[in-house]
């Protein structure tokens, strides 16, 4: 069975109803994502070209504060400002969700950024991980997959996040003059969570090679990032059976194409694909063929996005995963008719209590998983009764204050769940002895939860 | 309230999937009573975050260098509790428990984590229970829930994590409840009554929804509303947290944790910090009036923070981050009336990069010794699962 637009809109995209001249057929939606990033142009977010000047003047303005306290100020004014960037880049990816004609390019951006997934929780570095995404994952979204783990890879928000910044070659000349080290949590997050997968047939020594292989490739505010070989380990690695020799980025290149062109990787990136948009525990069958497509296009990632769009495991009417509250959240604005426009004039406030603090309710801060595996996929992890009771508090409560008058419930059931609206849904939705009680059965409904 | 009931029997055949975890060798405990295979003791885990400055909170008086080190911070009104350290005047309405031998300190502890100081990074260090030999990124758990894992048979229900706050130290693959009480979910009988039309043919929100709106109904919060408001301090937060969690530990519940934040004094701290202990006294005060004398003779409640101050006031009559602190335990199963840790004393050549309070003891082990008496966890496992590469050492007798 072809995927049907009403299953497009909510398998593999922000829900019904879409935004107008979006793409209803699989192949629409291919041709979309071929085409110009819209909505990257639409709503503009920092990347590195406007944090690096402000990083590097922040790094500077502090060590002057650390000699001279009465000069604070210096830091405290840039501080501020990439803090009202950080915040202005999550309401513009709030715009780009809402109004997104092509909404699978969004659902994909999500999908990579939580697969890199880097934190930075103070206020003054929360914009490194948006401009990760602007940088490193928008422009590779539709691959070759090695351009992009390359790209997240000599990215600042990485280096930091997964200590790369601080690893050292031991025998390299800073390391003998410093006595410092190697740190491996990124070569082994590089394999264990962006490449081969934690059950892939890879050693502690080859994540140990891999870390010296990538040492030299470093990142500090004044210089950015560089690939200084006063740190890089001399002499060759081996990992996983192949030889690198010579410290320079080129070797970081060539041992991070490696990895992505592994068996392993097509493996375990087809599978997680699969379950984030298909099921917690996918048809095999649909593996496979994503599996075959990555194979065959060499990481070459629209093929597999095309497999995953019209493949008969990942067609059908049944809604298996739960909604993230990302998801939930954009997709009740939508129903309702709120525009990114709107969303971007919000008083900070009105978006804080609409938007991040239910969300964080229902079980997701912002931008803060717990570590570098990103969220939880499994449907239980989010229907708790602790996250659900926020879903229906947001459900009942919150779209009396968004949408003036209310829709009537059934019609929004319709609207916004269109052939997939069960009758009972209907049918609770119009006994409701309130109209946004009626409202809130539609979406703390199992349906609207789901995808 | 039909409407509830109704839910909540439409629920129950989903309810309480027992899962098995195949971490660990399986342990047997002492004391299991067949019904809970943690037996009756109950272990109450309070995460102090913002780093309390344990030298404020039991003052070591008796230390030559004390007085020179906090001109500000010497509390003429403190407690003596041994005749060298002295109990801040805030926790005063502890002293009962003190004299009953039902409150101690460890003093001059420590987590593994050294020296960067940060807040984020040196609370998931005590909650992940790790050394520092293992990234904090790769932790996927806290120490609390491995422990639980350890523990065939359990069911959700034996371990809450209570309160907004993440809590990284119950995360983890044993099952977990988490609730916060301040969450109200009022619905109307009859929209409870469609909702669960709704969810019928969807047994995980149906399930997930009729615990929902059991706990979040109003008439269980009206109960909660209890009085707060001393001298200006918010405490019906407090309040609602711990008579929460004294509720659930009255039943079937073992295992709860939450925290309770505002310790992070760099400046006015002889008043700042007074807010602080108040709601730290309510929470202990509350907890043993809401368990009751039986309950409460079985629990032992575990205060810790991420790490201590420096052993100096600074500038403005606060103090920075440091490194050894100081940690609270509490409860009819500890042997308390005393300060256990030994004690590195003040002079400049005794602190810690000549700064801070050396820690002479690891947290973990405070932990571990606790969830060995109370539990009969073996040290295999304590040293080896729930707080990997930790050495106990000996047994300080801080069980009963």
């Amino acid at each position: 069975m072809p995927l049907t637009p009403e299953l497009a809109a909510i398998r593999f995209g922000y829900g019904l109803p879409v935004a107008e001249g979006s793409p209803r057929t699989a192949a629409a939606m291919i041709t979309f994502l071929a085409g110009p990033d819209e909505m990257a142009a639409a709503w503009p977010i920092a990347g590195m070209e406007v944090l690096g000047p402000l990083l590097r003047d922040n790094a500077e303005a502090r060590r002057i504060a650390g000699k001279d306290p009465s000069q604070r100020h210096l830091y405290e004014v840039i501080e501020a400002k990439l803090a009202a960037i950080a915040e202005a880049g999550a309401r513009a990816t709030l715009a780009r969700a809402l109004d997104a004609r092509d909404a699978l390019r969004e659902r994909l951006v999500t999908f990579w950024a939580d697969h890199f997934t880097v934190v930075a929780p103070a206020p003054r570095d929360a914009a490194r991980p948006a401009a990760m995404i602007e940088d490193a994952i928008r422009p590779n979204l539709t691959g070759p997959f090695a351009e992009m783990l390359i790209a997240v890879s000599l990215h600042p928000a990485m280096l930091i996040y997964l200590d790369q910044a601080q690893s050292i070659g031991p025998n390299s000349p800073q390391g003998q003059r410093q006595g410092r080290g190697l740190n491996e949590n990124f070569a082994r997050e590089v394999m264990e969570l962006h490449t081969l997968g934690a059950g892939a047939p890879y050693s502690q020594d080859d994540v140990r090679q891999l870390a010296e292989a990538l040492t030299g490739l470093t990142y500090d505010p004044k210089r950015g990032v560089k690939y200084d070989t006063r740190r890089a380990e001399p002499g060759a690695e081996t990992v996983l059976g192949t030889t690198y020799e010579g410290e320079s980025p080129e070797t970081v290149r060539r041992v991070l194409s490696d990895l992505a062109a592994r068996p392993e990787t097509a493996a375990h990136l087809a599978r997680k694909l699969a379950v984030h948009f298909v099921s917690d525990s996918p048809d095999p069958a649909l593996v496979s063929a994503l599996e075959a497509a990555w194979r065959q296009g060499k990481g070459a990632l629209l093929p597999v996005y095309e497999v995953l769009l019209t493949h008969r495991a990942a067609t059908g009417r049944t809604l298996a995963k739960a909604r993230q509250p990302w998801d939930y959240l954009v997709a009740a604005l939508r129903a309702l008719g709120v525009r990114g426009a709107d969303v971007m004039v919000w008083p900070e406030k009105k978006l804080r209590e609409v938007v991040w603090t239910p969300m964080r309710s229902m079980g997701q801060f912002w931008r803060r998983p717990r570590g570098p595996d990103g969220w939880r996929e499994e449907a239980a992890a989010w229907i708790t009764p602790q996250a659900l009771a926020a879903r229906i508090d947001w459900a009942m409560n919150q779209p009396q204050r968004l949408a003036r008058p209310l829709p009537d419930p059934a019609d929004l059931a319709r609207r916004a769940l269109g052939d997939l609206v069960p009758e009972v849904v209907i049918w609770a939705a119009t006994r409701a002895e309130k109209r946004s009680d009626g409202v809130g059965i539609v979406f703390a409904s199992a349906e609207f939860n789901r995808r | 309230m039909i409407a509830r009931r109704q839910l909540l029997r439409g629920a129950a055949a989903f309810a309480c999937s027992a899962a098995a975890h195949p971490f660990l060798t399986t342990v047997t405990l002492a004391g299991s009573d067949g019904g809970n295979p943690l037996g009756d003791h109950r272990l109450v885990v309070i995460i102090l975050r913002g780093a309390m400055d344990g030298l404020d909170v039991v003052l070591p008086k008796g230390d030559a260098d004390f007085a020179r080190l906090r001109p500000t911070l010497n509390r003429p009104d403190a407690l003596d509790l041994d005749g060298f350290f002295a109990m801040n005047a805030g926790l005063g309405g502890l002293m009962p428990l003190w004299q009953a031998g039902q409150l101690g300190f460890v003093q001059a502890v420590a987590t593994p984590y050294r020296d960067k100081r940060s807040h984020f990074s040196g609370q998931d260090q005590l909650e992940a229970g790790t050394g520092m030999d293992v990234p904090l990124t790769q932790v996927r758990d806290g120490w609390l829930n491995r422990m639980l894992q350890a523990v065939p048979g359990l069911r959700a229900e034996t371990a809450y994590a209570v309160g907004r706050e993440e809590l990284r130290v119950l995360a983890g693959a044993a099952p977990v409840h988490e609730w916060a009480p301040e969450t109200l979910l009022e619905l109307s009988p009859q929209a409870a009554l469609l909702l669960e039309q709704v969810y019928h043919d969807d047994p995980l929100f149906l399930a997930a929804a009729s615990e929902a709106i059991e706990l979040g109904a109003p008439e269980m919060m009206e109960d909660m509303a209890g009085a707060g408001g001393l001298k200006g301090v918010k405490l019906d937060d407090v309040d609602k947290l711990v008579r929460f969690a004294a509720g659930r530990l009255r039943e079937e519940t073992r295992i709860a944790a939450f925290s309770l934040s505002g310790w992070d004094t760099h400046k006015s701290q002889a008043r700042g910090m007074g807010r602080a202990l108040m709601r730290l006294e309510r929470a202990i005060l509350q907890l043993q009036q809401g368990l009751g004398a039986d309950v409460w003779g079985k629990t032992t409640v575990l205060a810790m923070t991420e790490f201590g101050r420096t052993a100096a006031e600074n500038g403005s009559g606060g103090t920075d981050h440091g490194t050894g602190g100081a940690m609270l335990v509490a409860g009819g199963a500890v042997r308390g009336g005393r300060v256990f840790g030994d004690w590195p004393g003040l002079a400049e050549a005794a602190l810690y990069q000549r700064r801070d309070l050396m820690p002479t003891s690891d947290v973990r082990a405070w932990a571990a010794h606790a969830m060995q008496g109370m539990y009969g966890f073996d040290r295999a496992v304590l040293e080896g699962a729930v707080f990997p590469g930790l050495q106990m050492g000996g047994n300080p007798g801080l069980i009963l």
